[in-house]
């Protein structure tokens, strides 16, 4: 004892606290445990590690994996990240605090999420969004059940089947487990004007999994008629540029904050976003920030409308969600601050300039057809191959290339971020010449 | 910590910038309707304005690296530096990236998955979930698929203490499981007898949590987990309170078939104001074919915590997991010993990583609330307060093992001043508190009134 750095406990404390206690030993602390579940054997882990030994021991893992260029999306984008984020979000005060249930002393956390919920507003146009979710996914679910209860005795949620795969995959458990009725359509409106369901609402993507932008005129007249409410699944950083769902006419927005300059990390963790209509606010999952002042008049933010919440209405609250993904939503709000409404163009002009100069440079080479020539996109486009995919997949890892992913529908796709310059671009069009396919 | 008023957008001037992007050769050409019509309202601001309006925010934040933090269920433990630094050596792998390329990270989920189950006594875990809450869910899913593949599917009901955490029930109520509560003793525990008539062909399990939310251990458990597992029923561990229990007892060895656990609480990684967390699910044997079925996130759970948690235990190691969960419980029954003199401890009992006073036993006036908020003054972070919902007062202590004899000693010392100021001055309390950058808020007009974006005046 003494002699692990994170227990500040000399034999001397021990028994000092043991005598205030009255308990003879640090094991009889357990006396009201079973005998039989007082685990004797040693735990099959390894030794304790030095700090140089737990270094070292990470560096042989990160060395048996290999680094590619990114030229893949499908829900998570390799943007850049400015080191001023990193610097920010690793001040003690931010990652060490918790939930601010103390106000008082969490008026920087407040503040923080407050400034994010209204630049989650500015770019989905709508009026109110909540403190995060876990991902997009899961928060494309949680508009799904948003949905069945704000429109009584409604129970269908129609899903484009141009949602990104890995959403479709989460909303259909949720469903599955909540009794929700998911339809999945390529054409909602089709399925929605045919008048037959007890429609809840509506979820489509404001770019598909292809990486088409989508036209959703006349669909949120055509959903509200029904009686759903319409949900848009977008790309926070492509709406600095694309229609916003509050231009749509969409009731909710959700989507996922990665791309606002959140490292790709293997997947995670990343943030959901969540933006509604006033009217709705009150059926939103997860924490919300309000502004409001104290006793001496100052300006002041706390949690509010927590009557919402699990912790308040148990069974009865309109999600489970608690902690969220505070830290990743700090990320967003210091990017979005240091991009601002320029750097957000510019950076999706760098996206659209660099991904169609790679797609008309891929079609030269006579080696793929375009199956959507008169649709616009941003950044993600598939091709129809003309060659072996597995073998032009292999020869652009072996050129530390990661890129052509295989959709379900044959196609293949490509993604182009601001990050990616005309030389990485020329070289991987070289790749695939020179692959012999 | 000082009051600082800025909200980043009042700091916006037209024309200010602070990206770094070179310049494209053209704008995007928006012909057709799918393109942006309204303005962009973010700010406009360089990049020392961000590092100082951040910073300022900083201040006016506590966290555990600032001080005591004895917020009850929620485990504030020590978090790391290592743990930091080794995340940024997995930062570029793209999630979709072949498995040829992603050995190493493969190879930590697979260490995690041994490691997680020795330590808990299962057999196998999910890193999907993102949070504890999370993985409630995904646990009770499991549940049901179990019992579905079995052709029983009457399984629609799940035990809740009313000691649970919040989250319980709500998890339930999201898996499309109703909740029955199941009443606690007068001793804390679980009512065996109240639970008896519970059980039955329509139950799907019991979720408990142990130590439950008083920080007492339910040492019917053994009968609980025969009983449950007689009707059929299953039995879910709530791992948000498994801390004292790292390195002593095992939730599988005591019979819990799924559990979660909260990375973020157990194995040391920084609570961020409220995550990222990650809630890996393990389970037992005759579950595990069931284990990936339920897709609950986008990829692969949160890895950056999941990289900081394994380098927690690997500093750990087998030598200092056996102390971890031991000189919690030290920690909380030194500090309920040391002010059961002047707070109400409404079950005499030793406890394990936490437990509950039922506010000031002459409280003159002077309610939990009043108490939490004058601990800020001194230094400190709040308890839980009025959580447990079994007790009008309940203030829920959890100091870990990380906190020393002397935090513990400073901490007792200023709760014993503060309880001669309730019997002295209680109106100091009521006020309270007074040094901190705001006072109380305003929080009726926050509801009443929501501002929940900033505006331009």
């Amino acid at each position: 004892m003494g002699t692990f750095a994170y227990f500040p406990h000399t034999e001397e404390d021990i028994r000092v606290m043991l005598e205030r206690i009255g308990a003879p030993s640090l094991d009889a602390l357990y006396s009201d445990v079973p005998e039989e579940f007082i685990r004797k054997e040693e735990y099959d882990l390894p030794s304790a590690m030095t700090e140089d030994q737990v270094r070292a021991w990470f560096e042989s893992m990160a060395a048996r994996n290999t680094r590619l260029k990114v030229f893949a999306g499908a829900g998570a984008y390799d943007h850049y990240t400015p080191s001023v984020i990193p610097y920010i979000t690793s001040r003690s005060e931010f990652l060490t605090a918790y939930t601010p249930y103390q106000c008082e002393i969490s008026q920087g956390t407040l503040r923080y999420i407050f400034e994010w919920q209204t630049m989650i507003c500015a770019l989905t146009g709508l009026d109110v969004a909540n403190a995060s979710m876990y991902d997009g996914p899961t928060a494309a679910a949680e508009a799904m059940r948003m949905c069945v209860a704000s429109t009584r005795k409604r129970n269908t949620v129609v899903a484009s089947s141009g949602l990104l795969p890995n959403v479709l995959e989460v909303l259909r458990t949720y469903a599955h487990y909540s009794g929700i009725n998911l339809v999945e359509t390529w054409d909602v409106a089709e399925a929605v004007a045919e008048g037959t369901l007890d429609l809840a609402g509506v979820i489509v993507p404001s770019i598909n999994r292809y990486g088409l932008i989508e036209s959703h005129l006349g669909l949120s007249d055509l959903v509200h008629g029904m009686g759903g409410l319409l949900v848009e699944y977008c790309d926070p950083s492509a709406l600095a540029v694309v229609k916003t769902p509050a231009e749509w006419g969409a009731d909710i927005a959700v989507g996922d904050g990665q791309t606002l300059g959140i490292p790709l990390c293997y997947g995670g963790p990343y943030v959901g976003f969540m933006a509604c209509r006033t009217d709705l606010m009150r059926k939103l999952p997860g924490r919300i920030v309000g502004q409001t002042h104290d006793a001496q008049g100052r300006r002041a933010f706390v949690l509010t409308l927590q009557a919402r919440e699990q912790h308040i209405r148990r069974e009865k609250a309109t999600s489970n969600i608690c902690s969220n993904e505070s830290l990743m939503a700090l990320w967003c709000t210091v990017y979005l601050s240091l991009m601002g409404p320029e750097g957000m163009r510019r950076l999706n002009a760098l996206c659209y300039e660099g991904s169609h100069y790679l797609k008309e440079e891929l079609l030269a080479t006579g080696l793929f057809s375009d199956p959507f020539p008169d649709r616009e996109f941003l950044k993600e486009f598939v091709l129809t191959p003309r060659c072996d995919v597995p073998k032009l997949q292999q020869a652009l890892l072996d050129a530390g290339i990661f890129g052509a992913l295989a959709t379900e529908e044959g196609y293949v796709s490509f993604c182009v971020t601001e990050r990616r310059t005309r030389e990485e671009i020329d070289n991987l069009v070289k790749v695939i010449m020179e692959a012999g396919l | 910590m000082r009051y600082y008023d800025k909200l980043i957008f009042e700091l916006s001037r037209p024309g200010r910038s602070a990206f770094s992007l070179p310049r494209p050769e053209k704008d995007i050409p928006a012909c057709g309707n799918i393109w942006r019509e309204s303005a962009l309202d973010l700010p406009e601001v360089s990049e020392p304005d961000v590092v100082r309006h951040y910073t300022n925010l900083s201040q006016m934040n506590f966290g555990v690296d600032t001080g005591f933090y004895p917020l009850g269920s929620c485990t504030m433990k020590y978090n790391p530096k290592i743990n930091e630094e080794i995340v940024s050596m997995f930062g570029g792998l793209h999630p979709l990236q072949p498995a040829s390329t992603t050995q190493g990270v493969r190879d930590i989920y697979s260490f995690m998955d041994k490691a997680l189950a020795e330590i808990t006594g299962m057999k196998h875990f999910t890193f999907l979930p993102c949070a504890g809450a999370h993985g409630e869910l995904t646990g009770l899913m499991l549940i049901r698929e179990y019992h579905m593949s079995r052709g029983d599917s009457a399984r629609t009901k799940i035990i809740v203490p009313d000691s649970a955490h919040g989250t319980n029930p709500a998890s339930a109520a999201v898996c499309g499981l109703d909740v029955v509560v199941v009443k606690s003793r007068p001793d804390g525990l679980v009512d065996i007898e109240a639970l008896k008539p519970l059980l039955g062909p329509d139950i799907a399990g019991i979720m408990l949590t142990n130590p439950n939310t008083l920080g007492l251990f339910e040492k019917d458990i053994k009968q609980i987990a025969e009983l449950v597992h007689g009707c059929g029923g299953l039995l879910y561990y709530d791992g948000a309170n498994m801390n004292p229990l790292m390195g002593v007892v095992r939730p599988g060895d005591m019979g819990f078939d799924v559990m979660h656990l909260n990375l973020h609480k157990t194995f040391s990684t920084p609570h961020g104001g409220g995550g990222p967390g990650s809630g890996p699910v393990g389970v037992c044997e005759r579950l595990v074919p069931f284990l990936e079925k339920p897709r609950v996130s986008g990829f692969h759970g949160n890895f950056g915590v999941i990289l900081r948690a394994c380098a927690y235990i690997l500093s750990l190691g087998r030598e200092n997991v056996k102390l971890a969960g031991r000189l919690s419980t030290l920690a909380a029954n030194y500090i309920k010993e040391s002010l059961k003199d002047c707070f109400k401890l409404p079950i005499e009992s030793v406890c394990k990583h936490e437990f509950v006073f039922d506010g000031l036993l002459e409280p003159n006036g002077v309610t939990t609330l009043d108490v939490a908020k004058r601990l800020l003054d001194y230094g400190f972070h709040a308890p839980t307060i009025y959580f447990p919902l079994l007790f009008h007062e309940a203030l829920m202590i959890e100091p870990t093992e990380t906190e020393s004899l002397q935090t513990l000693d400073a901490f007792i010392e200023v709760m014993h001043k503060i309880a001669a100021e309730a019997a002295g001055d209680p109106e100091l309390l009521k006020s309270a508190p007074h040094d901190t950058p705001i006072s109380r808020p305003d929080e009726t007009t926050a509801a009443r009134q929501p501002i929940l974006k900033y505006s331009k005046v």
